[in-house]
Order: C-alpha cells, then structure tokens, then sequence
C-alpha cells in the first residue's frame, strides 16, 4: 500500500511551506503574478492532489478522481500562458514539488528503504506526468493563439475595394493558398452581389510568388466572377511574374491583364463607359470670395 | 408535370427559374426553349437564375447545352442572377460555361443583348 496518500494528508501545511519556499525566484515570477494569487493558486493545486490521490491510485492522471485537478491545471496553464510565463516557468511549478514530498516521504518511511523506493518512483511518476500535462495544456493554449491570430489576419488581408461605382478592387497581399483563394473568392463574389459592380480588379502586385497553383486559383476566382457577369481584370503583373507565368506554361486564356493597378482602373473605366479627364480647377463661383 | 414558364418581350424570350431545377425539368425546357425560340423568330434569350440555390454537373451542362442551341438558332444567350454559391460550386466542378455571356441582374442582361443585338449586322433594324 502506498504511503503518499497518507504522508500528502498528514503534512499538507508542511509541503506547501516548502514547496513555495523552494520555488526560486525564477520560476516564482513575481513580476508577473501577486503574491496571493500565487498562494492560493499553490494551496488549491495541493489540495486537489491531496484529494485525487485518497482513492490509492497514484499511476494514472487519467481516472475520474484526477478530473478535478486535471481541469485546475488546464486552467492554471491557460492562464499563464496569456500572463507570459515561459513553458518552463510553468512545468516548473509543477516539477518542484518533487523535493518537499521526497524528503517527507524519507523521513516517514526510514524503516523499509524497499517500499520507500517504491513510492519515490510512483511519485516521481505522477508529478512528471502531471508537469507534462500541464505543458501541453499551455502549449495547446499557445496554439489556440497562433490559430486565432493566423485567422484574424486571413480576414484582414483581403479587403475588397470599391474603386468606382460598379468597378471594384481587390489587392491581394501575401501568398494564395487553397484556403485564402476560397475566402478570397467568397468575399469578392459577395461584394459584387451587393454593390452591383461590373468590372473587378485583381491586383497581385503583393502576391510574392506565382506558381502553377496559384495561377489556377487566380483562373477560378476570374471564372467564379465572370459567371456572375463581372469582368475581372488582373493588375500588379511584375517583369518577373510574367516570365515566370510563359516559363511555366500557364495558360492565361482571355483574362485581360495589366502591368498596374492604374492601367486596368483605365480599362475599367472604359468598359463601364465613364472617364476621367485632366480640367482646370473649376472658377470660383460669383459670391464666394475668400 | 410542371414547366418553366418563357415569356416572350418583343425580339427576346424571358426565362426565370424559380423552382429548384430537376433533371427532368431542365430537358423539358430545352425543348421548350429551343421550339418557342424558332416560333417566335427571338433573337436573344436571357435566363434569370438568381432563385437557383442548387446546382450540379448536370444543370451546369444543361445551361451550356442551352446556350450553345440558342446560338446555333441565332439567339444569343445571357444567363443572369448567378448566386456566388453557385458560381463557386460551377467553377469547382470546372464548368466555367464558356461561351455563356453573364450579367449580374435582369437589368443589365437586357442592356447587353440590346448591345449584341445593335453591333450584329443590322438585322435588328426593321
């Protein structure tokens, strides 16, 4: 019968004077968390561990007696992860419990070194399972973060302009991948619904690199788009782009392309029948004198 | 059986799908189409799809199948109203329905078979 159960009960107060006096400044982090946070944050951890482990079952952080800890460390993990603590900071916290728990168990259990090796090692166990959990929990959260933050910038970086009224622009900046073409696409169909618009242009001047995929996707969006009775146009083509197009044996087919944004505003404008002409500046009108 | 309806306004037909389209339903407007556009002598057909939420591979032939007809009967054809649903789902099933002439409503449809109609060698004027 293991002896933890019985040792974590008896000296709770004990290991927690310990344990928090033991953590070094380092992994304290007292810049980032007050004082009473982290005592009460240590206190309720102990506890917790304290109750899981009464069933007598110390090897497995997976059984329902360990849920409640589990969703405590899931939380601590999270939220240190948006304080800025480092991932060892946070393994740390968890790891250092180790030695209070090992001197105590020394001390209650110097009779029979045999089952006392027993117990080190299922400590040992447990507590590196439990800092493992706890880093990947925070690691999880970091990724959430990445996530979030590689979709917020997805939508950022595909405004649809409207340039004129029925001529709209869409400057794309950043590599097209299959994901950002559907959004891309989506974004660009909806606008043209709702403003009514007749000519749309492409503008890749931002786009770094076209290859063969790329291409395609642009051919799909012009095609979506003509299907729907807009023109599309495709701007921004830079010197290298188009060697890079022939080199590759993309076949543009009938899309109309220009060399800038400038040049294909000039195209729209004619399709829509409109013009921008060079006048004077408009005399002043009789009356409003300056 | 139900049939889409095609309203004649002067030298052009009026086609507006307003039902979900069903293989069989699409077939009997062809047929449809193409007798009521050698009847009335039209010289343009635009197609209203803008109720049209659903379509596949086969719709999608069939409006280009339709298309191609008109032509060959001297009706130009301009399918209007497509949803962005369905022009991604078309240009998915890489049927970009070339030679299919698109406008975005009605309005601008009838706008350009006037337009197509007025540039072809002058039969318009009677």
């Amino acid at each position: 019968m293991s002896k933890i159960p019985q040792v974590l009960r008896e000296n709770e107060q004990e290991i927690l004077t310990e344990w928090t006096k033991d953590m070094t400044s380092a992994t304290r982090r007292a810049d980032l968390m007050s004082d009473q946070d982290f005592k009460q944050q240590s206190t309720r951890f102990l506890q917790l561990l304290q109750e899981a482990v009464q069933s007598g079952d110390v090897s497995d952080i997976n059984a329902s007696s360990f849920s409640q800890l589990r969703d405590f460390l899931g939380n601590l993990s999270v939220s240190r992860a948006r304080q800025g603590f480092t991932p060892t900071d946070t393994a740390m916290f968890v790891f250092s419990l180790k030695k209070p728990v090992v001197s105590l168990l020394r001390r209650a259990m110097q009779a029979n070194p045999t089952e006392m090796f027993t117990d080190m090692q299922a400590l040992n166990d447990l507590v590196d399972k439990l800092g493992l959990f706890t880093a990947e929990k925070f690691m999880k959260s970091r990724e959430e973060v990445i996530i979030r933050q590689q979709r917020e910038m997805l939508e950022l970086s595909t405004p649809v302009v409207k340039l004129w009224d029925g001529i709209l622009a869409l400057p794309l900046i950043g590599t097209l991948d299959s994901a950002r073409t559907q959004v891309v696409m989506e974004s660009l169909l909806q606008r043209v619904v709702e403003t009514g618009s007749v000519v749309a242009i492409i503008d890749i001047t931002g786009v770094p690199t076209v290859d063969t995929l790329v291409a395609q996707h642009l051919i799909k969006t012009v095609t979506a788009a003509r299907l729907m009775g807009a023109d599309c146009i495709i701007s921004g083509i830079r010197p290298q782009i188009a060697q890079t197009i022939v080199h590759l044996g993309v076949r543009l087919g009938d899309i109309t392309t220009k060399a800038t944004l400038a040049d294909a505003f000039v195209i729209a404008l004619e399709r829509i029948g409109s013009s921008v002409k060079k006048g004077g500046i408009p005399a002043p009108v009789n009356g409003s004198t300056f | 059986m139900e049939r889409i309806p095609i309203l004649q306004m002067g030298e052009f037909l009026l086609v507006t799908i307003q039902v979900d389209m069903h293989d069989r339903l699409a077939l009997a407007l062809q047929d449809d189409l193409t007798s009521k556009i050698v009847q009335a002598g039209a010289r343009g057909v635009l197609i209203d799809i803008s109720s049209l939420e659903i379509v596949d591979s086969f719709i999608g032939r069939m409006l280009a199948n339709i298309a191609a007809m008109s032509h060959i009967l001297d009706a130009a054809t301009v399918v209007v109203g497509m949803k962005p649903a369905v022009a991604i789902t078309l240009v998915e099933l890489g049927l970009s329905l070339t030679g299919v002439r698109t406008a975005l409503n009605v309005e601008k449809g009838m706008e350009l078979l006037r337009a197509t109609r007025g540039h072809s060698s002058g039969r318009a004027a009677y």
